[in-house]
């Protein structure tokens, strides 16, 4: 074996030169780099510098990912990693301490002891639910020719709890008394992994339409309401795609991204509303603040009455510790919260198909991140 | 008639009846027929990768990270993700294939059926079927939440070894057994002790087989997503380091990209399935062609 | 040259000095059985920490862990396995069913009726296989797969309706137990086939020259002389491609529906697997629904030692072609 020395030579000679040859620099020559970006790196030499790990809802990953560029370009020396493996799986991440926040379509759920848990992971201090991104639910369809389907939530949740089972079923003709449907059977699709988007469509279902809906609302979708199961919205997008007949819910940039049809619910008052990110936002604008203190944990009111307010939307919380966080996280934390919060950073979120906070909400929620120490 | 007279009589090629030649001619097409049908999805599988991944595979893409990558934003790379999967990889062969290897040559040259090898065999029998995600709970359970290092490329690599070693210990095992006993009967005659006769014996003959094993292996390994989402986190920048800080591999950059709602992302997913696949193979032609030049001469 | 003989067995005669053979002797049998050890212990550790886990979770079932068809473990607490189980067997099952005869003809291929100097190449070609990560044969399933076995399903579900494996009424193909069967077959096509094809390689030339010498055609010597060599090894083989079907978590879970009944009716969009369930419940599951999750993969493993230890005795009962001493 002695060409074995020499080959390990080669292998090592090989490998180091693979290692110099790559970069972190993506910025202004590289892609698509902004003037503003470039002014603020010049202006801001405040220059962070560390790493802070979050995980949580996929939901937000867009948003996530247009925030660490800003904030990244203002802080080259810092580095934000956020893994999109899904809101229960971030607070999970985050009551076993290993990363410094988390990102939820739900809040702490007190029904399985998680304010308890994140409590006692902050150790002096108490975690807060901090709304950051709003975004709407899009309900799907595969249905060629028939487009701009009216849907109540009373019919949403006869489909979905398997009970409607073809498209011409008279409940659906009722609302769609124009529309052509087909006698194909419904197959409708919903998340087989646990999902903040399934909770929130679950708890619309169920405030909404509680006669026809007897499943309690969560994060894992009821067995008895069967359907089938698709993994990730990204699953759930090219399901619908590939099947006609199919009907399912997702996050609206999913259902852009794969120009989904999308049907018009009904909200409080009975108008059906089309989805966009205003008609989002006017849900979110009359949501309640059900925390105390800091910890401004939401309640939607899904069955509102505001004239052109689109009603199944999700809210997705960053949840961190008001005090407590180790010394070296919370500067970082607290600084990338602030950005997210600023001007800048919500007005990036209306391009990604997000509804920016405004208003009341927005300085609670800058009031909340001012606390973290 | 005698044997004698019979072999004088028929000197041309004796006849083959037409059942049994029909029997062969089938066979054949069958075997044919076999090769076609694996030969399809594996066409079918590269054709989507490639015409889906070439869009994206330039050198930005070889040699850049994601770290500043806005939502929608176009460019960006895998870079971060190639060393983390090469890095990963690297140390888990380093830990899998030696302790894989000599419990395979415990086994068939010193085990000789006692309590340990048994338990050993059995255990490995069970190992086999273990889910990729259960090796990365193993390893997030063990060293990151009890012994509370951070987030590693190590990490990533101690799961993935887990789920190497039984296929390295089942099929070196397989192939030192396909080993005749003459050569180390001959050997042994010669005076050469048990341990050289299995270095410069036992082990030549086997090589290649044994390299395909490793190689199975690694094929495997190096396309596990479930394992790196709990042990080495996630990053979009470069980490050089697999022993402290969290990382990217390559699957994992395949799997988050492909569950993005934008195109872009689309479009870098199938560019990373690409580029992982040409890894792999490359790393084997590495390895067959040292299986062939260090082969000892065959009669084949 | 005096030479020693020892009658023990297994035991080489040597004429070097006693120090000098005892001191590689002994260190290479020493990391022999210390690399033995080290492995056992790793995969006992991995063993215990799994029963460790999974004990307060089966302690917090509600329900029956062995026959209720739901899993939620985070919300009511009641999870049952035979829905999983059963799917993980029959996905499972199609895969070898479909993989193991291909993949010895395929090395058969290679081995015996390849042109020689194209053997390696189409080695290679088949190993290309086993070079593709299974997350893409998840979406490659979702993309190619699903889609062309949607008329081949509606057909078999025509004509042979009767036969329980392709009834169904209403929704037929799509994500169904077929194509994760499908899918799962070809993932292990590779291992099967590279193996097969390293024993098929190693078949004596006397064996086979022998059977020639007879007269025998080419698939009479395969029958005679190859196959019999080789079927151990070949089983062999197929357990290490049934532990990869069973234990594959990110193809299935892209493909499997996730319901949870058990049917055998593998053209409609039913099914799940142990696997495919962790893969969609662990990231959110609560120290419950993990130790569930893992409960589940202790059954994987039971049912994974079952069929491992069939198989071992199908092997024992053939040893007269093993090659070395055990």
């Amino acid at each position: 074996m002695k060409y074995a020395g020499r080959l390990a030579a080669v292998a090592v000679a090989g490998a180091l030169s693979l290692v110099a040859c790559g970069t972190d620099d993506n910025t202004p020559a590289g892609s698509s780099g902004t003037a503003s970006a470039s002014a603020s790196a010049a202006a801001n030499d405040s220059g962070l510098s560390g790493t802070i790990n979050a995980a949580g809802s996929s939901a937000q990953a867009n948003a996530i990912d247009e925030w660490k560029k800003g904030f990244q370009v203002a802080n080259p020396e810092a580095s934000i990693n956020y893994q999109p493996s899904g809101s229960g799986a971030g607070i999970q991440a985050f009551i076993q301490g290993t990363v410094a926040f988390a990102g939820s379509d739900s809040a702490l759920n007190e029904e399985k002891g998680e304010p308890e848990q994140a409590d006692a992971r902050c150790q002096t201090g108490k975690a807060i639910n901090i709304p950051m991104v709003t975004g709407p639910v899009a309900v799907v369809y595969n249905l060629p020719g028939v487009d701009g389907l009216q849907l109540t939530p009373k019919v949403l949740a006869g489909i979905f709890n398997s009970k409607i089972t073809t498209w011409d079923d008279a409940a659906i003709k009722a609302d769609n008394p124009d529309a052509e449907l087909p006698s194909t059977p419904i197959q409708a699709f919903h998340r087989s992994d646990e999902s903040g988007t399934s909770d929130n469509f679950t708890k619309f279902l169920k405030a909404t339409a509680e006669s026809d809906w007897p499943h309690e609302p969560g994060k894992a979708w009821p067995a008895d309401a069967k359907g089938q199961g698709a993994k990730g919205s990204d699953g759930i997008a090219s399901s619908v795609k590939d099947t006609e007949g199919s009907i399912s819910y997702v996050e609206m940039s999913y259902a852009e991204n794969s120009g989904l049809q999308t049907a018009k619910v009904a909200n409080g008052s009975g108008e059906f509303v089309e989805l966009t990110a205003d008609s989002a936002a006017k849900t979110v604008e009359t949501a309640e603040v059900k925390g105390s203190g800091n910890d401004l944990k939401l309640s939607i009111d899904y069955n509102t009455k505001t004239p052109g307010a689109y009603p199944i939307v999700l809210v997705t919380y960053e949840i961190t510790c008001e005090k407590g966080l180790p010394a070296e996280e919370v500067e970082l934390v607290k600084s990338f919260l602030t950005y997210t919060a600023s001007d800048e950073g919500q007005a990036a979120l209306k391009d990604l198909g997000y509804a920016p906070l405004s208003g009341e909400m927005l300085t609670k929620v800058r009031t909340a991140i001012e606390a973290i120490s | 008639m005698t044997l004698q007279q019979e072999a004088v009589r028929s000197t041309a090629i004796q006849r083959i009846s037409t059942g049994r030649r029909i029997k062969d001619h089938l066979v054949r097409g069958l075997v044919y027929l076999a090769f076609a049908l694996a030969v399809v999805p594996l066409v079918s599988v590269l054709w989507l990768v490639i015409s889906n991944g070439m869009a994206r595979f330039d050198l930005e893409f070889l040699t850049h990270s994601m770290r500043g990558i806005g939502a929608r934003d176009a460019g960006g790379g895998a870079y971060h993700a190639i060393i983390g999967t090469l890095e990963q990889v690297l140390l888990a062969s380093l830990i899998s294939v030696p302790i894989g290897l000599f419990t395979a040559i415990y086994l068939v040259e010193y085990g000789s059926g006692g309590r340990l090898s048994r338990a050993i065999s059995f255990f490995v029998d069970v190992m086999t079927g273990v889910p990729s995600v259960v090796a990365g709970l193993f390893v997030l359970a063990f060293w990151i939440l009890v012994l509370g290092m951070p987030y590693s490329g190590w990490a990533g690599a101690m799961a993935l070894s887990v789920l190497m070693m039984p296929t390295v210990v089942r099929s070196a095992e397989e192939m030192l057994r396909l080993v005749p006993n003459d050569l180390r009967e001959a050997s042994y005659a010669l005076g050469v002790p048990k341990w050289r006769t299995i270095v410069k014996v036992v082990l030549p003959t086997a090589f290649t087989g044994i390299v395909t094993g490793v190689m199975l292996a690694i094929a495997r390994v190096a396309g596990e997503t479930a394992p790196l989402l709990l042990t080495v986190f996630f990053t979009d920048s470069i980490n050089n380091n697999p022993f402290s800080g969290p990382q990217m591999g390559l699957p994992l950059y395949v799997f988050d990209q492909a569950g993005r709602p934008n195109d872009t992302a689309i479009d870098r997913a199938w560019t990373g399935a690409l580029t992982l696949i040409l890894i792999v193979m490359l790393l084997n032609l590495a390895a067959r062609l040292i299986a062939w030049w260090r082969a000892p001469a065959k009669g084949r | 040259m005096a030479i020693e003989t020892t009658t023990r067995g297994g035991g080489p005669a040597t004429r070097r000095s006693a120090s000098r053979r005892t001191y590689g002797e002994g260190l290479f049998r020493y990391v022999s059985t210390g690399a033995g050890i080290t492995l056992l212990g790793i995969m006992a550790a991995i063993a215990v920490f799994l029963i460790a886990e999974a004990i307060p979770a089966l302690q917090a079932n509600k329900g029956s862990f062995f026959t209720d068809l739901i899993w939620d473990p985070n919300g009511s607490q009641v999870f049952g396995i035979g829905a999983l189980a059963f799917g993980t067997v029959l996905s499972s099952m199609i895969a070898i069913f479909i993989a193991t005869p291909i993949a010895v003809g395929v090395a058969l291929f290679i081995s015996h009726y390849a042109p020689r100097r194209l053997a390696g190449p189409l080695g290679y070609l088949i190993d290309l296989l086993a070079a593709v990560p299974s997350v893409v044969y998840g979406l490659w399933g979702l993309a190619f797969l699903v889609p062309v076995l949607r008329e081949p399903s509606q057909w078999l579900n025509d004509t042979f309706g009767w036969f329980p494996l392709f009834a169904g009424e209403g929704a037929i193909g799509g994500k169904t137990m077929l194509a994760g069967g499908v899918v799962l077959a070809i993932m292990i096509l590779p291992i099967i086939a590279a193996i097969a094809r390293e024993i098929f390689l190693q078949v004596p030339k006397t064996n086979e020259e022998a059977a020639l010498a007879l007269g025998a055609t080419r698939w009479e010597v395969i029958r005679m002389a190859v196959l019999p060599f080789g079927r151990p090894g070949v089983i062999s083989a197929a357990m290490l491609g049934l532990g990869r079907a069973m234990g594959e978590t990110i193809a299935v879970a892209l493909i499997f529906p996730a319901t949870f009944d058990i049917t055998f009716r593998i053209l409609t969009p039913h099914g799940n697997s142990i696997a495919a369930n962790i893969a969609n419940g662990f990231g959110e599951a609560t120290p419950i629904g993990r130790g569930a999750l893992i409960a589940s993969g202790l059954v994987l493993f039971v049912i994974t030692l079952l069929v491992n230890m069939a198989a071992r005795m199908i092997i024992n009962r053939r040893k007269e072609f093993s090659g070395a001493d055990s």
